[in-house]
C-alpha cells in the first residue's frame, strides 16, 4: 500500500494549501505581530521587538472597557442561556403533542441572520423621537419608567446585549439538550417511578448525572462563544462600538486592525493573543472542573 | 399478597394509520396469583405479556378490567404508590452509582414514618445484597460487573423495598446459555426465601416451565391456558399450547378419525373410541415415538442423532406438517440406521387431536 | 410498604396525582408557549412593520400589533434606494462558490484520510484536528494583511479564498467515510475501480446525508457571515447581506425609514428560513452532530 504515498498527498494537497496558507501561517505570523513594535502597514517596517504591544494594549481603556463588557457578558449569558435552554428541554421532553412544532420554532434564530435581527430587537428597544418602542410602552404600561435600551444607561445596554445574546445561543442548547434527555433511556426513569422517586429526585439524581457531559460541553461551548461576541453588539449598537461603550474583545481586534481607530496590526495581533488566552484559561479550568463533576 | 386481574384489557391506538381501530393487547386477562407463587407469563414476543407485566406494575393503565393487590384495587393507583418491584429487561441500572448507591437508591425515597437512617439503609442493602450474593462488589460501577452480576443487582434493587409483587420483564434473556441456568436457579432461591409473589415474562418456554409454580401461556393478547406446568404440557388445550411447549417441539400430522380409529395417511395409528368421523391436527410429542418391529407409523428415516442417555430418532412422513419428525427414545433401543423407514407405534397419552378448523383440543380417551 | 391502605386513601392518592399531572402539564405548556412568543415576535413584528407604510409607522406611538392597509411599497424601496438586489446577488455568488471550492477539497482530503495509507498520516491527521482549536479571531489578522498585500481587497476572491476551509467537516466526512465497510473497497479493487473511481461512485453516494449536513451549513455559515466581508470589503459593489444591512442601518433610507428596513431585513432571511423548512431534519441532524454558535 505504500505506493499510495504520492496520490495521498495529491488528494491532501488542496486541504493543505489552504489550511497553510490561511491558518498555519497566520498563526505564527500572528505571534511575530504582537512582538514587533510599531509596526507600520503601509511600509511594512518596526522599530523593534518586545513586550510593548501587550503593554500598550493591557492599558488602553477601550481594551478594558471591552474586557469589562465581554466579561460580564459571559458570566450573565453562559448560565442563563443553559438554564433556560435546560428548562425548555425538559419541558419539551415531557410532553408529545405540539412537540415537533416547538422544536421548530425554537431553532429558528439559529437560520437567521445575526444582523438582520439584531435590526429587529434595536426597534423593539429603541427610543425614537416618534415613538419610546414596543419594549418601553410595555415598561410604562406597567408603571416604570421608560428608558432606551440602545443610547441610553449602560446597564439598559448590557441588558439588551444580554438579551439578544440569549435569544440567539438558545437554539443550538435547546437541540443539544433535548437531544441528550431523549437518549436517557425510558427505562432509568420507570425504573426511578416504580421505587416511588419524586420529579425533583429523578431530575436530580438520575437525569442532570445523565445528561451531564452534555451541560458541560454547552458550558465549555457556551464560554468560548460568548468571548468571542461581537457581531450581536454590532446588529444592536451599529459598528462603531467604541463610542456606544459596548465594544467586545473581539470587536477591539477588529477595530484595531481595519476601522476608524484602525491600520494597527500589531496591537490587534496583542489583543487577539490575550483573547485566545483567556479563553484557553477558561476552558482549562472548566475541563477540570468537569472531570470532577461528569459521571462518566 | 396475591394478585388478581379482572377481566384486564388494554387496547392501543392504531400504530398504522391506514388501518383503523384499535390494537388489543390484552384480552379480558382473568386470574388470580396465589400469594407467594412464582409465575411465568409465556408466550411468543407480541402476545402481550410484557403489556400484562406493565399494567401490573402501573407503568400502563388498562383500558378496563381491574387489578387487585390481595384486597385493595390498586387499578388507577400510580405506579409509585404501588409498592412493586420491577427488574428490567436490560437492568436500567443508574450507569452513574455504585452497587451500592444503586440498591440504596429506592430505600432513599421514603418519606414519613418509612424513612430510614443512613445506616439503616447501608445495613439493609447489605442485607439484599448478600441475599443475591452479590456483597463483595458494593463499591462497583455496573459497567464493571458481569451481565449476571449485573442482574442480580438489579433484582436487589428491586427487592430492597420489600415489594409487595416482584415482577420480572424476560430476566434471562440477555445471559448467555450457562449463567441463565444458574441465575434462573438463582431466582427460584431467591424467590422461595423471600416468599414475595413473583411474575415474570419470558418466550423461552424452558425457562418457564423449569422454575414457575404455574405459566400462563399467552397469545394475541388473549390468554390460552393457565396451570401448572407439567399439566400444560400434559394437557394443553389447543395445538398453539401444544406446539408452544416442549423441546424438541411436537410433531404434527394431517390425521383423519374414521370410525373409532385414527389414520395417519393410510395407517390406523391408534384406536380413538368415542370421536366423530372428522379430520383433525394429530400432535405426537416427540417421547411418545416407540420403535417397534410391528408399529403402525412408518416414517422414512434420515438419521439418528445420539444424545448419551437416550438418542433422537430423525425421520420424515408425507403427512407430517413438520418438515422432520423428531423422536427421544431410549439408547437402548436398537435401531437400524440402514434401514429406509422406521416402524412406530404411539403412546396414547402422548398423543393430542385438535380441530382442524379451530385448533382446539378432541377430548378423546386413546388407546 | 407492605401496609394494606383503605380504598378511600387510594382515592386521595389516585386523585392527587391526577391533579398534579394536569398542574404541571398547564406549566408546562405555558412556558413552552411564551418561549415560542418570544422566539417569533420579532419576526412576526418584522413583518408587520415590513408592511406599514412609512407614514403609518411614524404616525403610531404606540405601534398597532397589525395593519388594515398593508402596502408593497417598502420592498419596492428595499429594491431600489439601497442595491439591496445586488448585496443579495453578492451573497449568493459568495455561498455557492465557497461551498463548492469546500466540497472539492475536503471530499479528497477526507478520502485520504480514511482510505489511504500513507507515511505520516497519523501525525498529519492529529495535525488537522488541532487545527479546529485555532480560533478565527487569530488568524483573521494575517489574512487581512496577506489579502490586502495581493490587492484582493474588493474582490471575490478575497471574499472566498480566506473562508473555504472547514477542518471540522473534513474530521465529520473522515468519520462518516470511515464506516464504509473495507471488504467494499477491496471489493472495487479487485473488480479493477481506480480510487478515483470508487470515491465517486461508492463512497460519496453512501455518504450523501452526510455531505448534503455539510453543505447546508457551510450556506447557513456563508449566509450569515460578517466579519470577514466587512473587512475585506469596503466598495458597496461587494457588500455582502450582512454588511449591506449594516450599511443600510447607518446611512441608507435615512436613518427612520424603519419599514424599509424591515423590507431588506425579510428579504435576506427569507431564504434561510425557506431553506430550513424545507430541510429541517437534516440542518437539525447536522447542527446536532457538529454545528456551533454561541
Amino acid at each position: 500500500m505504500e505506493n499510495n504515498s504520492r496520490k495521498a498527498w495529491l488528494y491532501l494537497a488542496p486541504a493543505i494549501l489552504f489550511l497553510g496558507i490561511f491558518m498555519v501561517y497566520p498563526l505564527i505570523d500572528v505571534f511575530i505581530y504582537s512582538f514587533e513594535e510599531g509596526y507600520n502597514s503601509a511600509s511594512q517596517t518596526f522599530f523593534g521587538v518586545g513586550g510593548y504591544n501587550y503593554s500598550y494594549v493591557l492599558h488602553d481603556p477601550y481594551f478594558l472597557q471591552a474586557v469589562k463588557n465581554t466579561f460580564i457578558l459571559v458570566i450573565i449569558t453562559v448560565p442563563l442561556s443553559t438554564g433556560i435552554a435546560l428548562l425548555i428541554s425538559l419541558g419539551l421532553n415531557a410532553i408529545k403533542p405540539l412537540r415537533n412544532f416547538f422544536q421548530t420554532v425554537y431553532f429558528l434564530p439559529y437560520v437567521t441572520n445575526t444582523l438582520a435581527v439584531g435590526l429587529v430587537f434595536m426597534i423593539l428597544f429603541k427610543k425614537t423621537a416618534y415613538s419610546d418602542g414596543l419594549v418601553n410602552l410595555f415598561i410604562s404600561f406597567f408603571g416604570g419608567g421608560t428608558v432606551d435600551f440602545i443610547d441610553g444607561p449602560y446597564w439598559a445596554k448590557m441588558f439588551v446585549l444580554c438579551f439578544y445574546t440569549v435569544w440567539v445561543v438558545m437554539p443550538f442548547k435547546i437541540l443539544i439538550l433535548t437531544s441528550a434527555l431523549a437518549s436517557v433511556k425510558e427505562d432509568y426513569y420507570n425504573a426511578a417511578r416504580i421505587d416511588g422517586t419524586s420529579r425533583f429526585r429523578i431530575f436530580y439524581k438520575i437525569t442532570l448525572p445523565m445528561i451531564s457531559p452534555m451541560i458541560f460541553y454547552l458550558v465549555i461551548t457556551g464560554f468560548i462563544g460568548a468571548f468571542k461576541a461581537y457581531s450581536d453588539a454590532v446588529a444592536l449598537f451599529g459598528t462603531d462600538l467604541n463610542a456606544a461603550g459596548m465594544n467586545t474583545i473581539v470587536g477591539y481586534v477588529y477595530d484595531m486592525l481595519y476601522g476608524d481607530s484602525g491600520g494597527y496590526p500589531s496591537y490587534a495581533s496583542a489583543a487577539a493573543i490575550i483573547l485566545f488566552a483567556i479563553v484557553l484559561t477558561i476552558t482549562c479550568i472548566n475541563l477540570i472542573i468537569s472531570k470532577k463533576h461528569v459521571h462518566y | 399478597m396475591k394478585v388478581v386481574l379482572e377481566n384486564l384489557t388494554k387496547k392501543f391506538p392504531n400504530r398504522n394509520k391506514k388501518e383503523h381501530g384499535e390494537v388489543t393487547a390484552v384480552d379480558n386477562f382473568n386470574f388470580e396469583i396465589p400469594d407467594g407463587k412464582l409465575i411465568g407469563l409465556l408466550g411468543p414476543s407480541g402476545c402481550g405479556k410484557s403489556t400484562t407485566l406493565n399494567l401490573i406494575c402501573g407503568l400502563q393503565k388498562p383500558t378496563a378490567g381491574k387489578i387487585y393487590f390481595g384486597e385493595d384495587d390498586v387499578t388507577d393507583l400510580p405506579v409509585e404508590n404501588r409498592g412493586v418491584g420491577l427488574v428490567f429487561q436490560n437492568y436500567a441500572l443508574y450507569p452513574h452509582l455504585t452497587v451500592r448507591q444503586n440498591i440504596r437508591f429506592p430505600l432513599e425515597n421514603l418519606r414519613g414514618k418509612d424513612k430510614m437512617t443512613n445506616d439503616e439503609m447501608n445495613a439493609k442493602a447489605l442485607e439484599i445484597a448478600k441475599l443475591v450474593q452479590i456483597d463483595g462488589l458494593m463499591d462497583r460501577k455496573p459497567s464493571e460487573l458481569s451481565g449476571g452480576q449485573q442482574q442480580r443487582v438489579a433484582i436487589a434493587r428491586a427487592l430492597v423495598k420489600m415489594p409487595r409483587v416482584l415482577l420480572l420483564d424476560e430476566p434471562l434473556s440477555n445471559l448467555d446459555a450457562r449463567l441463565r441456568l444458574q441465575t434462573r436457579e438463582e431466582i427460584r432461591r431467591i424467590q422461595h426465601e423471600t416468599g414475595i409473589t413473583t411474575v415474570f415474562v419470558t418466550h423461552d418456554q424452558d425457562e418457564a416451565m423449569s422454575i414457575s409454580d404455574m405459566i400462563v401461556v399467552m397469545k394475541d393478547g388473549v390468554v390460552q391456558q393457565i396451570g401448572k406446568p407439567q399439566q400444560v404440557y400434559d394437557d394443553p388445550v389447543n395445538l398453539f399450547v401444544a406446539k408452544f411447549l416442549g423441546t424438541p417441539p411436537i410433531n404434527v400430522f394431517r390425521g383423519v378419525v374414521r370410525g373409532g380409529k385414527l389414520y395417519i395417511g393410510d395407517a390406523a395409528v391408534l384406536d380413538v373410541s368415542g370421536a366423530e368421523d372428522r379430520e383433525v391436527w394429530v400432535g405426537i410429542r416427540p417421547e411418545g415415538f416407540i420403535p417397534a418391529a410391528d408399529g403402525a407409523l412408518v416414517c422414512k428415516l434420515s438419521g439418528v442423532e445420539v444424545m448419551g442417555r437416550d438418542i433422537s430418532i430423525v425421520s420424515a412422513h408425507a403427512d407430517s406438517e413438520n418438515e422432520v419428525i423428531r423422536s427421544i427414545v431410549s439408547a437402548e433401543n436398537a435401531v437400524d440406521i440402514t434401514a429406509a423407514s422406521v416402524h412406530f407405534s404411539l403412546k396414547p397419552n402422548k398423543v393430542f387431536l385438535f380441530d382442524r378448523a379451530d385448533e382446539t383440543r378432541i377430548p378423546v380417551s386413546a388407546q | 410498604m407492605n401496609t394494606s391502605k383503605s380504598a378511600t386513601q387510594y382515592e386521595k392518592i389516585e386523585k392527587a396525582a391526577r391533579t398534579r399531572s394536569a398542574v404541571i402539564k398547564t406549566v408546562i405548556y405555558t412556558f413552552l408557549v411564551l418561549w415560542a412568543l418570544m422566539v417569533l415576535f420579532p419576526f412576526y413584528w418584522m413583518l408587520l412593520t415590513s408592511v406599514k407604510s412609512y407614514a403609518t409607522y411614524n404616525s403610531e406611538y404606540i405601534p398597532k400589533f397589525f395593519t388594515l392597509s398593508p402596502t408593497m411599497q417598502n420592498y419596492a424601496d428595499a429594491f431600489t434606494a439601497v442595491p439591496l438586489a445586488d448585496y443579495f446577488f453578492n451573497t449568493v455568488i459568495f455561498t455557492v462558490a465557497t461551498t463548492a471550492i469546500m466540497l472539492a477539497v475536503i471530499v479528497p482530503a477526507a478520502f485520504a484520510f480514511s482510505r489511504l495509507q500513507f507515511r505520516g498520516k497519523n501525525l498529519l491527521f492529529t495535525l488537522f484536528l488541532s487545527m479546529m482549536m485555532i480560533p478565527n479571531e487569530l488568524v483573521i489578522i494575517t489574512n487581512f494583511t496577506t489579502i490586502t498585500n495581493l490587492d484582493l481587497r474588493n474582490t471575490f476572491p478575497g471574499l472566498i479564498l480566506p473562508s473555504v476551509m472547514s477542518v471540522f467537516y473534513v474530521y465529520l466526512l473522515k468519520e462518516n467515510f470511515s464506516q464504509i465497510p473495507d471488504e467494499l473497497y477491496y471489493a472495487a479493487k479487485v473488480d479493477g475501480t481506480s480510487d478515483w473511481k470508487y470515491l465517486w461512485r461508492v463512497m460519496i453516494p453512501i455518504c450523501k446525508p452526510t455531505i448534503v449536513t455539510v453543505t447546508i451549513l457551510k450556506v447557513i455559515e456563508c449566509w450569515n457571515s460578517y466579519v470577514w466581508p466587512r473587512l475585506i470589503t469596503d466598495n458597496q459593489a461587494y457588500f455582502l447581506v450582512s454588511n449591506g444591512i449594516q450599511e443600510i442601518r447607518e446611512n441608507g433610507f435615512g436613518r427612520e425609514n424603519i419599514p424599509a428596513m424591515m423590507a431588506a431585513v425579510v428579504v435576506i432571511s427569507v431564504p434561510l428560513v425557506v431553506l430550513f423548512l424545507i430541510f429541517r431534519n437534516k440542518i437539525m441532524e447536522g447542527v446536532a452532530r457538529g454545528g456551533t454558535k454561541g
